[in-house]
């Protein structure tokens, strides 16, 4: 039987620490949604949405309060719309319309996000994947829960630089297209190297195509809950630091897992992946930044940042392997700028730089994320930062991704308000020494070497 | 049987165990074990239940259960079972 210091542990967790399951997202193949008419494609792509999502949030929702576990988003992934419009779509507008539809739909359905308006080019671009991709700036700023994603690159095949530079100019376009609104659009739309198939949380969120009809993959979050375990740590050797991350990580974990089971059985679909994440919100106390000041460096981006970060991750997956029965999607730390306060008091106080960003990126899911830069940055830089980070997935076998906002007339010392869980990204200095040259060379850059590993 | 957990947490009061178990008496619900401690003058208290044969839904129970908090001036959650289980148990 349970005794009251277990049950209390529980409890106390989800009221001081924030404890929660970050989302329930339901993963839907829409391969047999393509038609030759975008009307046709939309209306079987909505039955089929709603078919099987229709009672995903009622569901979350119960659950839930059964349990009294908050499940903070539900949300949708769908196979990547160009290879479903490639049938029937003929102009980026015409993905557009998709793209409103899938907006209508998944507010209908109570999901704050739906992502897979998504290409995937990590060799070569498709006259659908290109359309698709003229039509991101446009389709994100028409809508607002539809998140969009591109893979330009991966482990197996290099890097797309066609798609790097193309995607630098489609992220300057986006900004502006939604410069009245803090430019909103670049908070959807990430641009990865190799994209899990099976990812829960967004922008990157997407149904791959070795998935099946339908599947649940559930994100688990608890920053806070971390924190607070290492806060009674203080001055303990590294075996304890690490025991406590990975007893904290298990028993976080174990909540995702139930949820993700109970939701399938539910909901009468297949229980995919547990993504392993740390997943910070903007609120006070849920923040991976501050789980690595509780480690001992006096502000995020100090030296010896990356080396905590590295051991968090991997303790973080350590601990929650044994808790799941199946692992996948980002599974690791998040270190979106924006959504996680002591990131965004490390940057404003120049503690924490792009520069140092990256380098963490190298030992943790997932990327440069939700980093606002000055609005004068240039496509070939943005490119060239999306090139860096992919180079840095490409090489370690891992997933990178690069979501930043270019912000129209604003300047490093100024910040953003984004709202909700999208936070306030202070906006940050760029290196601004030209790439413009490597960035208009056209082809990829191959794939490396898997051997004489050095 | 269908366990679930109910906890209360909030300043000590007379009537807490009471008022709480009455409500679960006249909705058919059985209180299997109870543990309570009081630490700095906070009360605090577990139950689990079984509410197998419960008249209510569920949903019922969570909302009434926090109406009946708001009254003794306490917070009452209640959470099936399984997510202690599944925490503290391999």
């Amino acid at each position: 039987m349970l005794n009251i210091k277990e049950v209390f542990e529980t409890t106390n967790m989800i009221e001081h620490d924030n404890l929660d399951v970050r989302t329930v997202t339901m993963g839907i193949s829409l391969f047999d949604c393509a038609d030759r008419t975008v009307g046709e494609t939309c209306s079987r792509i909505e039955e089929k949405i709603r078919k099987y999502a229709g009672r995903l949030a009622a569901t979350a929702d119960d659950i839930a309060a059964e349990f009294g576990i908050p499940i903070v988003n539900k949300r949708i992934s769908i196979t990547p719309v160009s290879l479903i419009g490639a049938s029937c779509c003929r102009t980026p507008e015409d993905y557009v319309t998709i793209c409103k539809m899938l907006d209508r739909v998944a507010k209908d359905l109570g999901c704050n996000f739906l992502g897979g308006y998504s290409a995937v080019v990590s060799k070569g671009i498709t006259e659908s994947d290109r359309l698709l991709i003229e039509s991101i700036p446009e389709a994100l700023a028409v809508t607002d829960n539809i998140c969009a994603s591109v893979n330009v690159g991966s482990t197996k095949t290099g890097i797309n630089m066609d798609a790097v530079k193309l995607m630098g100019e489609t992220v300057k376009k986006t900004a502006r297209r939604t410069a009245d609104r803090e430019c909103i659009g670049c908070a959807k739309l990430v641009v990865l190297c190799n994209a899990p198939d099976d990812n829960p949380f967004m922008a990157g969120a997407f149904l791959g195509i070795t998935q099946g009809d339908a599947v649940i993959n559930v994100g688990v979050s608890g920053p806070g809950v971390v924190k607070a375990a290492l806060d009674k740590c203080h001055g303990a050797d590294f075996q304890v630091l690490c025991d406590t991350i990975k007893k904290t990580a298990f028993k976080i974990t174990r909540v995702g897992q139930m949820v993700a089971q109970e939701a399938a059985s539910r909901l009468g679909v297949q229980f995919g992946i547990i993504d392993l994440s740390l997943a910070p919100t903007p609120a006070i106390g849920d923040s991976v930044a501050d789980i690595i000041e509780a480690m001992g460096i006096e502000k995020c981006g100090a030296p010896g940042t990356t080396a905590a970060l590295a051991l968090l991750n991997d303790q973080v997956k350590k601990g929650g392997v044994m808790a799941s029965s199946y692992v996948g999607g980002l599974s690791g730390a998040f270190i979106p700028v924006s959504e996680d306060a002591g990131m965004i008091a490390a940057a404003e106080c120049g503690a924490l730089t792009i520069e140092k960003l990256e380098a963490m990126t190298c030992v943790c899911s997932v990327g440069l994320d939700m980093i606002a830069v000055p609005g004068s940055t240039t496509a070939a830089t943005i490119s060239g930062i999306i090139a860096d980070e992919a180079a840095i997935g490409m090489v370690n076998q891992k997933t990178t991704a690069v979501r930043i906002l270019p912000v129209e007339g604003k300047d490093v010392g100024e910040s953003i308000e984004l709202g909700g869980l999208l936070g306030t990204a202070p906006v940050m200095k760029v290196n601004n020494w030209s790439c413009e040259e490597f960035i208009s060379r056209a082809g990829s850059i191959p794939a490396p070497i898997h051997s004489f590993k050095n | 049987m269908e366990k679930t957990v109910i906890t209360v947490v909030g300043k000590d009061t007379t009537g807490i165990i009471a008022r709480s178990s009455t409500y679960l008496y006249t909705h058919n619900i059985n209180i299997l074990d109870i543990a309570q401690t009081v630490l700095d003058g906070i009360f605090n208290m577990m139950m689990i239940v079984d509410v197998s044969g419960m008249d209510i839904s569920y949903e019922e129970l969570v909302q009434e259960l926090r109406n009946l908090a708001t009254e003794i001036g306490v917070d009452i959650r209640c959470q099936r079972e399984e997510i202690f289980d599944m925490m503290h148990r391999i």
